[in-house]
């Protein structure tokens, strides 16, 4: 162990950043598995390019990976980074405004030559120019060093600059005390066919991780201890795998199966992936010619007496928009994911965004609403699919499901659920005529369940039940084509009650933080981690203050009235130009106030608490 | 619809046309079309209507078919809903003809669905007693793929017209031709938009002047036998509204065949657009107009007076009755090459070559449904049916507490 002290901290932030051919997403997955062994909470946060392969050392070309671990509670992937690792020029200054003053940065020293920093649109080199003055610099030779301990291996010049992230890697671990055994195996498995690559990472790994031993640039060690998690068995969860898992929950317990269609959008596509793998799980997935094509194969799915779900990101849901409106009006039941990301248009595609909930409330034509259910951390995806379809299925009515970029990819412990700890998921189909018409026992397709307003589903193949159903106005009752103005207004009034009693289904409000409180921040999806974290913060500041999250987003929970009637102040923090809040100050007409974040990136605990601090001062 | 159907009166029932309440005469069978061919403004009338406007029944009461045994007939195929085409309209003709066959594909009425898109013809499936979707514009493939993918053991039918799958839904109509999803297409095609009042389609001839081009249409026409071949449809035929024999024929040989039955049927829209087929369906001119091919047969038209033999990679007609050319000298068309089936179905609207009504392809080739149903079964051969508990405690796992 050398000499070092060792400190122990309770959480820290650590980003790895380079360019797209780095491998600093590789990089710090392998940190965060080593992490996860060491039993500590954490929340990551990759961030990469839009493009491809952007070319090299170029600031749009930087690729990111921030890692928050602690052995506390970790609510977000951290908003001060306490290590910064930067292959060049461009990872630097792209990532330096989010290290804290104090923090360490460690740079490959090698790669800040002239045309490094031209390439990153430099006039002075950082390390001599004073600008990292409030931080702790440390300067390593990484691709001199990653070359001489490679000096004797057959991989070419390319191959081997290549590799310097597994140094860095295995440096990291050392400094974090965090294990190496799993990069190893991960390493022994991923290259089994390649011994050369194999064997010079394992090297290099190794004498990254001495390194840290024997240079006299780390003085200090840090350790974190386990984190007080829940007892279980857990394993590290992105929103999408979890997603994935929850379709798969649906299917299973349901047992009806699930048509996926979909059309590749970043950064919907790795649901996709994920559910490719899952044929053998009742899980059938369609790679449609475009994004209608893929919510019309769920559509038809769904009328065949299988569970329809589509997902895509924002741009793709302007696109299935009249198609929804089509599943409104049938009363099929289908699950819309909408991963969100930076809009509008195009906008800003690999990074995370909240500003959809207005497409998703209103983004059609015609009164037609559903049921919008909102994930709130990784593991959290897991959930929300599995109700999402419950309700689709329950209310026969499409729901969307609303991600986001940061949920999913980031990633959490989870604690693996227990299968038979998820709500009842029965399905029953119609399978007889359910009225008599002159003394005839017919079959009529919007007779309505009393409870829930949900039409019978039947399916094609059920003798007798034969019956039509489209995007016309439907008779009530009937369901022939009715043009009807006073069945129309009914028709309408009757969709969105149905849609509405979604209230029953939801579990209670939970107020977090000071229920005597003045202030009450009222949040929904992906914030939840930051807000929460925030709130925790200033009341151990000595402020009362508390915080409510939405899981339905539409309808609003029946007991968000009376959970508001309690506080006097209200903030609203979204990242979008202010949108649920417009929804609230609709409906509730109190001193919504809005606070706003539209940067790609995910809101930090302590910016929360800065505006708590501001909004009680 | 001539008119919005919302601005129609409820429970008023609209005039039938001749074709929906008598369709039961064979068609083209000796019967002489009342009108004459391009006797331009006249209502046009089906073949084998003698009376216009005097419905004899009301639709969805049609005579009985040969059931009464307990087999199904054809009104155990016709909804009870008021039908409400244009009173003349070649739909009512495909709507009959389809309801004529049913009964004779043995398919259980519960296992037939029937999806289509938006248009005149996308109301056909309200009209039928079977399952149905009324989809959105140009988007019926996708909801018949889906259904028909995820449900396998059902028989499903698309209804489109020329509006809805080459235009707003032309994506969808190539992908699914790819594809080649078991099912069939029934593709109206009536060279205008008949719903919303008359402008030009995609397959109306150039210098068409409508409501949206009073100087005439500029766009060149889709040839949609030949948009097909081009997308790798399987199977591709041709039919007409004003020959059920041949068109119930056709549509039988799509049902039975495995995988996308494609057929484009010439429907007479007589409100926007009427007589635009007259020359390929009316008595006068239809013999020396119209070739109807078979496969293994020459091609041979104009009652067996004329023909037409490959030269070079061109049809040429030839005169039987000359002495120079006799029925050896003629093609014999082969349905299953795709260079024939290529030059045939370019042989569109021209000037002396008469325009062809067949099935111009077919290529036995997998199914994408059941090719899915395959990778499923495969998966679970190999890796056993998925336990959810195990997936979800797949990987790198670790126990607190
Ligand atoms: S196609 Fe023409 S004739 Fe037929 S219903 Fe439509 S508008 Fe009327």
């Amino acid at each position: 162990m050398g000499s070092k002290t060792v400190e122990t901290l309770p959480e820290a932030t650590v980003l790895f950043a380079g360019d797209s051919g780095d491998g600093m997403q590789l990089t710090g997955t392998q940190f965060t598995l080593a992490t996860a062994y060491a039993m500590n909470d954490l929340a990551t946060l990759p961030d990469f390019p839009a493009e491809i392969r952007a070319p090299v050392g170029t600031r749009y070309g930087v690729s990111g990976f921030q890692l928050h671990f602690g052995s506390v509670d970790i609510r977000t992937p951290g908003d001060d980074v306490d290590l910064l690792i930067a292959m060049n020029p461009a990872a630097l200054v792209v990532n330096l405004d989010r290290v804290r003053p104090g923090g360490t940065i460690l740079v490959n020293s090698n790669s800040f030559e002239a045309k490094d920093l031209n390439l990153a649109n430099l006039d002075s080199n950082p390390l001599e120019d004073g600008s990292l003055d409030k931080y702790r610099v440390i300067q390593v030779e990484l691709t001199r060093l990653t070359r001489e301990t490679l000096k004797d291996s057959d991989l070419n010049q390319k191959q081997i600059d290549r590799s310097k992230n597994m140094f860095a890697l295995g440096l990291s671990l050392w400094l974090y005390s965090r294990p190496v055994e799993p990069a190893e195996q991960w390493i022994r498995s991923k290259f089994a066919k390649k011994p050369e690559i194999r064997d010079a990472n394992l090297e290099l790994l190794k004498k990254g991780y001495h390194f840290g031993e024997t240079t006299e640039m780390f003085v200090t060690r840090y350790e974190v201890t386990p984190a007080t998690l829940p007892p279980g068995r857990y394993r590290a969860v992105q929103g999408v795998q979890a997603m994935a898992m929850g379709f798969v929950a649906a299917a299973d317990k349901s047992g009806i199966p699930i048509t996926y269609g979909s059309y590749p959008i970043t950064p919907a596509s790795d649901i996709l992936h994920a559910l490719s793998r899952y044929k053998n799980h009742g899980i059938m997935t369609i790679q449609a010619e475009d994004e209608i094509a893929a919510i019309g194969m769920a559509i038809g799915a769904s009328f065949g007496g299988c569970l329809g779900i589509t997902g895509t990101s924002g741009p793709g849901v302007a696109l299935k928009g009249e198609a929804m409106g089509l599943a409104h009006i049938t009363e099929l039941p289908l699950v819309i994911v909408n991963v969100q990301r930076g809009g509008p248009s195009t906008g800003l595609p690999t990074k995370t965004e909240q500003s959809d909930l207005m497409q998703a409330y209103y983004g059609r034509n015609g009164d037609a609403p559903m049921p919008i259910i909102a994930a709130s951390t990784p593991g959290d995806c897991f959930e929300v699919a599995y109700e999402a379809c419950r309700i689709a299925v329950k209310y026969m009515t499409p729901v969307v499901l609303l991600s986001d970029g940061y949920l999913a990819n980031g990633s959490e412990p989870w604690l693996i659920p227990d299968p038979d700890s998820l709500a009842d998921f029965e399905v029953q189909y119609a399978t007889e005529p359910n009225v008599e018409v002159d003394g005839e026992k017919v079959f009529h397709g919007y007779v309505r369940d009393p409870q829930t307003l949900a039409r019978p589903w039947a399916k094609p193949g059920t003798p007798g039940l034969e019956h039509r159903i489209g995007g016309l106005e439907k008779k009530d009752g009937t369901g022939n084509v009715s043009y009807d103005a006073h069945n129309h207004e009914l028709m309408i009034r009757l969709r969105a009650e149905k849609v509405k009693r979604v209230q029953q289904d939801m579990a209670p409000l939970e107020i977090f933080g000071d229920e005597d409180a003045e202030l009450l921040i009222v949040g929904w999806g992906s914030t939840r981690g930051a807000i929460e974290a925030g709130v925790t913060r200033a009341r151990n500041a000595g402020l009362k203050v508390a915080s409510v999250h939405l899981r339905w987003v539409c309808p609003l929970p029946a007991d968000l009235g009376k959970v508001l009637s309690g506080f006097s102040k209200f903030l609203v923090p979204e990242l979008n130009n202010g949108q649920l809040v417009r929804i609230l100050r609709d409906e509730f007409l109190l001193p919504f106030e809005a606070m706003n974040k539209i940067q790609g990136r995910p809101f930090g605990p302590s910016e929360i608490a800065r505006k708590i601090e501001d909004m009680l001062g | 619809m001539s008119e919005n159907d919302a601005n129609k009166p409820q429970g008023r029932k609209p005039t039938l046309p001749p074709g929906a309440a008598k369709p039961t005469l064979p068609p083209g069978a000796g019967k002489k079309p009342t009108l004459p061919p391009g006797a331009g403004k006249a209502p046009t009338l089906p073949p084998g209507m003698k009376k216009p406007g005097g419905p004899a029944m009301p639709p969805g009461m049609p005579p009985a078919g040969p059931g009464g045994d307990g087999a199904p007939s054809r009104a155990d195929f016709a909804s009870d809903q008021d039908v409400r085409w244009c009173p003349g309209c070649g739909d009512y003709a495909i709507l009959a003809t389809v309801q004529r066959l049913m009964p004779e594909l043995g398919v259980p009425r519960e296992n037939v669905v029937f999806i289509s898109g938006i248009g005149c013809s996308s109301r056909f499936p309200y009209y039928m007693n079977t399952y149905g979707m009324h989809s959105i514009h140009g988007r019926a493939p996708t909801i018949a793929t889906g259904i028909k993918t995820s449900r396998p053991d059902l028989d499903v039918w698309m209804i489109t017209g020329d509006g809805d799958s080459l235009s707003i839904g032309g994506n969808h109509i190539i992908h699914i031709m790819r594809r080649n999803v078991d099912l069939q297409i029934i593709m109206f095609n009536n060279q205008i938009y008949g719903l919303t009042k008359g402008q030009y389609s995609p397959t109306s001839e150039v210098g068409k002047i409508t409501k949206s081009t009073p100087f005439g249409s500029i766009d060149h026409p889709f040839n949609p036998i030949a948009l097909v071949l081009g997308a790798d449809a399987s199977f591709a035929a041709r039919t007409m509204d004003r020959d059920p024999k041949h068109m119930k024929e056709i549509l039988r040989q799509a049902h039975d065949f495995n995988g996308t039955g494609f057929v484009e049927v010439y429907q007479n829209c007589n409100i926007f657009n009427d007589g635009a087929f007259f020359s390929f369906t009316e008595k006068a001119t239809k013999s020396d107009k119209a070739i109807f091919f078979e496969h293994g047969q020459p091609l041979v038209y104009a009652d067996g007076k004329k023909g037409l033999r490959l030269n070079g990679f061109h049809l040429e007609a030839i005169d039987l009755e000359g002495g120079n050319w006799g029925v050896d000298d003629c093609l014999v068309y082969d349905e299953t090459s795709l260079e024939l089936a290529t030059i045939l179905a370019r042989v569109y609207w021209h000037d002396e070559l008469p325009q062809p009504f067949g099935v111009f392809y077919r290529q036995a080739r997998p199914t994408y449904d059941e090719q899915v149903g395959r990778q499923v079964q495969a998966v679970i051969e190999r890796s056993g049916k998925g336990s959810l508990a195990d997936l979800l405690a797949e990987g790198d796992t670790w126990v607190v507490g």
